[in-house]
């Protein structure tokens, strides 16, 4: 029995336990009916649909989560929270089993979508705001897409769409601090 | 009114002319928009899907600045912005020990009294002024308004209109003069976050927009979001099927469409800068007759 563990808090030993941890969310309240995953846009491209991802993990399968890309490719519409008559919101518990799983297993997520939110977050550490540009090479060099849609980048500059110098926040230590202070508080949490 | 205006990312890149529209508008229908100072970028879906501390103190720092500058209303034209924000002061309001995190790692003051406000909405609320103003209503344009869903779920977040049948944009559009057409697909996601990472999921889900629009006798799509604007302007030739030979559909923002009736000039709200042609819709803001569909693009 870990030090941590109380009678108000005990330490989260199943995926379900984890979930409602992060979420306060019950995951226990699904029964399955379905109407998540006929509303969701992305059902028609993942093996696991959101039903598929709330029986999981109420059967404590981080397993079969992990070895499957669908948890990533989530767009987060929040459709089947919309339509779920349980309030059971499938797209936050997929955000936090996507955390759990990343803790775990760093390099999980689908390289391109990884490199993607890595390129991203990257420019915001650095700029406090999104340089598209840095994006853009950002993304191709992280992801090995090095010449995706190297000819929209013409049209999109002559149409003064591309912004070259990334806009920056003035206090950009200020913004990077918040990215230490999560950092901190997830190795806490 | 005044409002803390919080541009986001996307204003001063791929979505100028959703900016220079606001901005367009704002004057003429009595708006001041007060620029965040130092403002930063609201995380978006990336720090949604890395961390939820994350997701939440990066919009909280923009409340707190706009909240030092003694705003209690913020603007987020950006419907992805207007959802990261928006989520955040609901996510602090509801969770007193997040709270308690976020002011710990912002180290500034924040007692999270900013509401945050979407331009359909604002647009919505000054809809007599802009039928008062509208110079050069836009009569007989059909527009099909599309919300996505970043601007109406989670209802609980959004809250302006209802979640399964909103209506706001096309209260907008009414007040423009334009004729709102029913359709079925403008509640659904265009699949927005992958515009990079993912292209065929795109192209699949943007494909059926647009064609459901073109059945509904679409003109025009409006949109108030840059990532939805982006997706359908700039990826709409990949969406045509092979051989296909429909008139492109011409996607505008919101405050373009509130623009043209305004009868600002089509140069001013930024029309020249879309991928897919504007003309079916410019044509009509200036009275002129609209070109058939055939001579378009
Ligand atoms: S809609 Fe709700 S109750 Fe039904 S399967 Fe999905 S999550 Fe479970
Ligand atoms: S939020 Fe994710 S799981 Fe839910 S409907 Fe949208 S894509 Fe599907």
């Amino acid at each position: 029995m870990s030090a941590h563990e109380d009678a108000h808090h005990p330490v989260p030993r199943t995926l379900a336990d984890k979930v409602r941890a992060a979420t306060g969310l019950n995951p226990a309240r699904c029964y399955q009916c379905g109407k998540c995953s006929a509303g969701c846009p992305m059902a028609a491209e993942t093996t696991l649909r959101p039903h598929d991802v709330m029986r999981l993990v109420n059967q404590d399968r981080p397993d079969r989560l992990m070895d499957d890309e669908s948890i990533w490719l989530c767009l987060g519409c929040e459709t089947c929270a919309a339509r779920c008559p349980n309030e059971c919101e499938p797209a936050r518990v997929t955000d936090a089993v996507r955390e759990i799983v990343a803790a775990a297993r760093p390099d999980a997520a689908p390289r391109a979508i990884r490199a993607f939110h890595a390129a991203f977050l990257d420019q915001i550490r650095k700029h406090g705001r999104l340089g598209e540009m840095g994006l853009i090479m950002g993304y191709k060099l992280r992801s090995g897409h090095l010449f995706a849609d190297a000819a929209a980048a013409p049209g999109m500059m002559s149409r003064g769409k591309l912004a070259f110098v990334a806009d920056k926040v003035e206090d950009v230590e200020d913004v990077r601090r918040i990215f230490a202070g999560c950092a901190a508080h997830g190795e806490e949490g | 009114m005044k409002v803390a205006y919080f541009p986001g990312c996307s204003m001063h890149g791929t979505s100028r002319e959703y900016g220079e529209s606001l901005h367009a508008v704002a004057e003429p229908l009595g708006v001041e928009l007060d620029e965040v100072r130092d403002w930063n970028c609201c995380g978006a879906s990336s720090a949604h899907a890395s961390s939820r501390m994350l997701a939440v103190a990066l919009p909280a720092r923009s409340l707190a600045l706009a909240e030092a500058q003694g705003h209690e209303q913020l603007l987020a034209p950006c419907a992805a912005c207007y959802n990261r924000l928006a989520g955040a002061r609901h996510e602090i309001a509801e969770d007193a020990e997040l709270a308690g995190h976020v002011k710990r790692i912002l180290a500034r003051p924040f007692e999270n009294r900013v509401a945050v406000l979407n331009a359909v909405e604002v647009l919505r609320d000054l809809g007599e002024t802009i039928k008062a103003k509208a110079t050069s209503p836009l009569k007989g344009l059909k527009v099909a308004c599309y919300y996505g869903c970043l601007l109406v779920r989670p209802a609980a977040v959004t809250r302006f209109d209802d979640p399964e049948d909103p209506s706001s944009m096309e209260a907008v559009v009414k007040a423009c003069g334009a004729e709102p057409v029913a359709w079925r697909m403008r509640l659904e996601c265009c699949g927005g976050g992958f515009s990079l990472s993912r292209k065929p999921s795109v192209v699949r889900l943007g494909r059926a927009i647009l064609e459901d629009a073109r059945k509904a006798g679409a003109d025009a799509i409006a949109v108030a979001c840059p990532m939805c604007h982006s997706n359908l302007d700039f990826r709409q030739k990949a969406m045509a099927r092979d051989g296909e030979d429909k008139p492109p559909m011409p996607i505008v923002f919101i405050t373009q469409v509130v623009g043209l009736a305004l009868g600002i000039a089509p140069e001013k709200l930024g029309m020249q800068r879309h991928f897919v042609s504007t003309k079916r819709v410019t044509s009509r803001g200036n009275g002129e007759a609209t070109a058939p569909a055939a001579e378009v693009g």
